[in-house]
């Protein structure tokens, strides 16, 4: 029977039972009960199960539990801290940027990766970078507002 | 059912899997359950209005369904109920569902706008088929124009019986009383301290049945922000996919390989010896349930099976052949070299509704009975599926549905929720079966496929003088033209459709509006007139005028500047009570003729707006799913299976695709609401294919309009 595999999902060391070829997504749904993290598509083309692996955000469907090792996975569930939503998370409440809400945590998971590598997206950058993750409500414009205000917004907080 | 089926403009069509008897009987809660389950307090039990009871006997099924009337000595159904506990705790009981048009909010803001308490402290106990009066579904945009309004009455006739009781107990006039801050306050300069509700409720049950309908004056619009959206940006919102029960198990189940493919054999055996591993076969159901969705692959995938598949599969190349049929009544359009009219034939393919979150259920049995957990936006519905299905009355089955993952009229039936409950009743155990997006795309159901042939002829004047309009299979929605017309035929006939068809978003007011503003563009070029002064000359609706005149403002029509490669469009209509107007500019690149939409301002009106950020989101959001359709979304299908049914085959709008985007809300505050979540899709396709013909003079009649993002190249 397979051995056990450590992985750290929001800062903690978290062993998991079963083979490396699940998916990072199966496990932190079905063994961690972390369900923020949702299942679109299987195929890495919607981007509902976006999580971050060191800071990047990655299609957890297609990712084997057992390629992650010992880097850092951030899902939505970890990324408030404690009571104080992230300010991604606030910026989407502010710009009512969802409506059933089901793709939104794997769009804010890849905001959050965007403005770690762009702190000043235009809106054709934040376009490109989110591309792959799929809003069916079409709530896109306001998406966009809201990437832009948590870039406002972490700009202050730098100064 | 008569082939040709007319169907009259003001009443709304007939969902599509609505075609059902509506039950023989309903019966009411009475009030001792509702207090043994609330706990003592105050109840107000509102009864359906009488628009409702319409449009909903319409909806399911029409004329003769229904076994009581207004007239019939029988108790109208009750719609809602309303209860505050002897603690304050106000909650709001009805049948419809959160899908992400943010109902859940407004009905919420309904509450507390009647009973002076903030929003955040009324609870809506939404879509539990135990806990919630029927409702027959949350679809043609229903919710807000009679849903809304009775939950309104039944909380301002809680706030008048609190009046009440705070004037008997302190012996005054309830003129001198006023609601407010959830409690009764005295506005005599008695300096009497105010009474707050939970004071003036202990230890009574008081109860009292609205069923006065008269229209309520709209509450003031507020933009409240969704009532639990922090539980969505933190995800600790539960879908059906996400729940857990204890000693769940994950289902799986067996798919044809091609749509009417039989199955002969399959070897269960394999699957069953895996660890921990329950299969069922059950008639033509073949299913596995393990502990893991690894585990249920694993097992599935060892299922021996045989199919046998017939000759004759569908197939998407003579589709719009085999939807006009063979007694077209479109004869009269294309026959006759005398036929001096402008014609047209349109087409729109089958497209699919992608929910983010596909079909799900959790269901779990305890003895004869059966709780199912599922995103469906007709829980009475599935409730008697499962009945049907299990043979049980439908008293022993509850269906629960979460706030879900997206509807657009693609959740109506109850497929995951009876295969789960099978696999659950073989297990022994709760199974949740989620669906994968491969099979939504191909089990699911698909909006309708059409074909649309018109023929129209202007007076010597320039003026619209005939007008016949025959829709094959899309639908009746929005077939009947707004404009003045001295003659006229619009005729929808039904067909046999190759593929699973269903409800979506608008119904086929988007194929009708389609072929209908296209084809008002044609004429307008042949009576070498404006497009927008050409509508206006045949529109005495002042409300769609006022779309039409809000949209071409704030688009700047009249200034708009025609340069090459550049192209400009318009189209309006009215649908389910409202009433939208899109302007649009496209860009065609000369060389390689790719299309880019870079502009569209949406013009709605739907009376008097209720919460003008989700009103935004909504039109907005109509915009963008309508211009997937419009662009590029179909379905392909061959020899019975489906070429693109995954997601990353089928293409839905993503950030690229779209144009700057501009909101127009016309506030009618003297009229009452009507729902949002449709008809902004029905006019962008119309307007986009205008933009082209304008740019190109290329008139494309088929929806998508450029499949592959480009105009198709000259034959």
């Amino acid at each position: 029977m397979p051995d056990t595999l450590r992985i750290k999902v929001n800062g903690k060391t978290r062993d998991i039972a079963g083979d490396g070829e699940r998916s990072l997504l199966q496990v932190l749904r079905e063994d961690l009960n972390l369900t923020g993290t949702k299942y679109g598509c299987g195929e890495a083309s919607c981007g509902a199960c976006t999580v971050l692996i060191d800071g990047e955000p990655t299609r957890s469907c297609v990712t084997p539990v057992g390629a992650v090792g010992g880097r850092a996975v951030t899902t939505i569930e970890g990324l408030a801290q404690g009571d104080k939503l992230h300010p991604v998370q606030e910026a989407f409440l502010e710009a009512d940027a969802l409506q059933c809400g089901y793709c939104t945590s794997g769009m804010i998971l890849s905001v959050v990766g965007l403005l770690r590598k762009n702190p000043d997206p235009d809106e054709a950058a934040i376009a490109a970078r989110l591309q792959g993750n799929v809003c069916r409500c079409g709530t896109y414009p306001r998406i966009v507002k809201a990437v832009q205000s948590a870039a406002r917004a972490g700009r202050r907080a730098q100064k | 059912m008569s082939r040709q089926h007319l169907v009259d403009g003001d009443r709304i069509e007939a969902e599509r899997y609505e075609l059902e008897a509506a039950p023989a009987y309903r019966f009411a809660p009475s009030r001792r359950e509702v207090f043994r389950m609330l706990g003592a307090g105050l109840l107000v039990l509102a009864v359906s209005g009488g628009a409702e009871n319409a449009a909903e006997a319409q909806e399911s099924g029409g004329g003769g369904g229904r076994r009581r009337g207004r007239n019939d000595a029988a108790p109208r159904d009750i719609g809602a109920w309303l209860h505050i506990g002897e603690d304050g705790t106000v909650t709001a009981h009805t049948g419809k569902t959160e899908v992400g048009q943010n109902v859940r909010t407004s009905l919420s803001q309904a509450v507390a706008d009647e009973l002076r308490v903030k929003v955040n402290s009324v609870r809506m106990v939404m879509a539990d088929t135990d806990l919630v009066p029927y409702d027959a579904g949350t679809f043609g945009s229903r919710s807000t124009p009679a849903m809304a309004p009775q939950i309104r009455r039944a909380a301002s006739a809680a706030r008048e019986m609190l009046i009440d009781l705070a004037a008997a107990t302190w012996g005054v006039d309830r003129a001198v009383c006023v609601a407010e801050n959830g409690a009764i306050r005295r506005n005599d300069g008695s300096g009497t301290a105010p009474l707050a509700y939970p004071r003036l409720l202990q230890g009574k049950t008081l109860s009292r049945t609205i069923e006065d309908d008269a229209p309520r004056t709209p509450a003031a619009a507020s933009s409240v922000p969704k009532v639990d959206g922090r539980a969505y940006v933190t995800g600790e919102h539960r879908y059906t996919s996400d729940l857990r029960r204890d000693g769940m198990l994950y289902g799986r189940v067996l798919r044809a390989p091609a749509y009417g493919a039989k199955l002969k054999s399959a070897d269960l055996a394999p699957a069953q010896s895996l660890q921990g591993v329950v299969t069922v076969r059950d008639g033509d159901l073949v299913g596995v349930a393990a502990p893991t969705t690894r585990a249920a692959d694993t097992a599935l995938a060892a299922i021996k099976a045989e199919w046998e598949t017939s000759a004759q599969q569908p197939s998407e190349r003579d589709l719009f052949t085999r939807l006009r049929g063979a007694g077209s009544r479109g004869e009269s359009l294309t026959g006759g070299a005398a036929d001096e009219r402008l014609k047209g034939t349109y087409t729109v393919a089958y497209i699919a509704h992608v929910p983010l979150e596909p079909r799900a259920a959790v269901a779990e049995w305890s003895g004869d009975r059966l709780t199912v957990w599922t995103g469906t936006q007709r829980p009475f519905g599935v409730r008697d599926e499962l009945a049907t299905a299990f043979g049980i009355p439908a008293a022993r089955v509850r269906v629960i549905v979460p706030d879900t993952g997206s509807g657009y009229g693609g959740k109506h039936t109850g497929e995951a929720a009876v295969e789960a409950a099978r696999l659950a009743k073989a297990a022994g155990k709760p199974v949740k079966l989620v669906w994968t997006r491969e099979e939504e795309f191909a089990w699911a159901y698909f909006r309708p496929a059409g074909v649309i042939d018109v023929a129209a002829a202007l007076g010597n004047d320039g003026t619209l003088a005939e007008w016949e309009f025959h829709n094959y299979n899309s639908g009746g929605s929005g077939l009947r033209s707004p404009y003045e017309i001295a003659s006229r035929k619009e005729e929808f006939h039904r067909a046999d459709s190759p593929l699973r068809q269903g409800s979506y978003r608008g119904l086929a007011a988007t194929a009708n509006h389609f072929a209908r503003e296209c084809h008002m563009d044609d004429l307008a070029r042949a009576a070498g007139a404006d497009p927008l002064a050409f509508r206006l000359k045949h529109l005495k609706d002042e409300r769609l005028r006022a779309v039409l005149l809000a949209a071409a403002e704030r688009f700047g029509w009249e200034k708009r500047r025609k340069a090459p490669g550049r192209g400009f469009g318009l189209a309006a209509g009215l649908e389910k009570g409202g009433y939208v107007a899109n302007c649009a500019e496209v860009a065609v690149d000369a060389g390689t003729g790719q299309v880019i939409v870079r502009r569209v301002v949406a013009a709605f009106e739907c009376g008097a707006v209720v919460n003008p950020v989700h009103l935004h989101n909504q039109v907005e959001g109509g915009t963008v799913m309508g211009l997937g359709g419009a662009l590029f979304e179909a379905i392909h299908f061959e020899d019975g299976r489906l070429v693109n049914g995954r997601f990353s085959r089928y293409r839905v709008p993503r950030f690229r695709d779209m144009p700057a985007i501009e909101t127009v809300l016309v506030d009618r505050r003297d009229l009452p609401s009507a729902g949002a979540g449709e008809t902004p899709i029905v006019a962008i396709a119309p307007a986009i294919g205008n933009a082209l013909l304008d740019a190109t003079g290329v008139r494309l009649r088929a929806l998508p309009l450029v499949s592959e993002g480009r105009m198709p190249a000259p034959v």
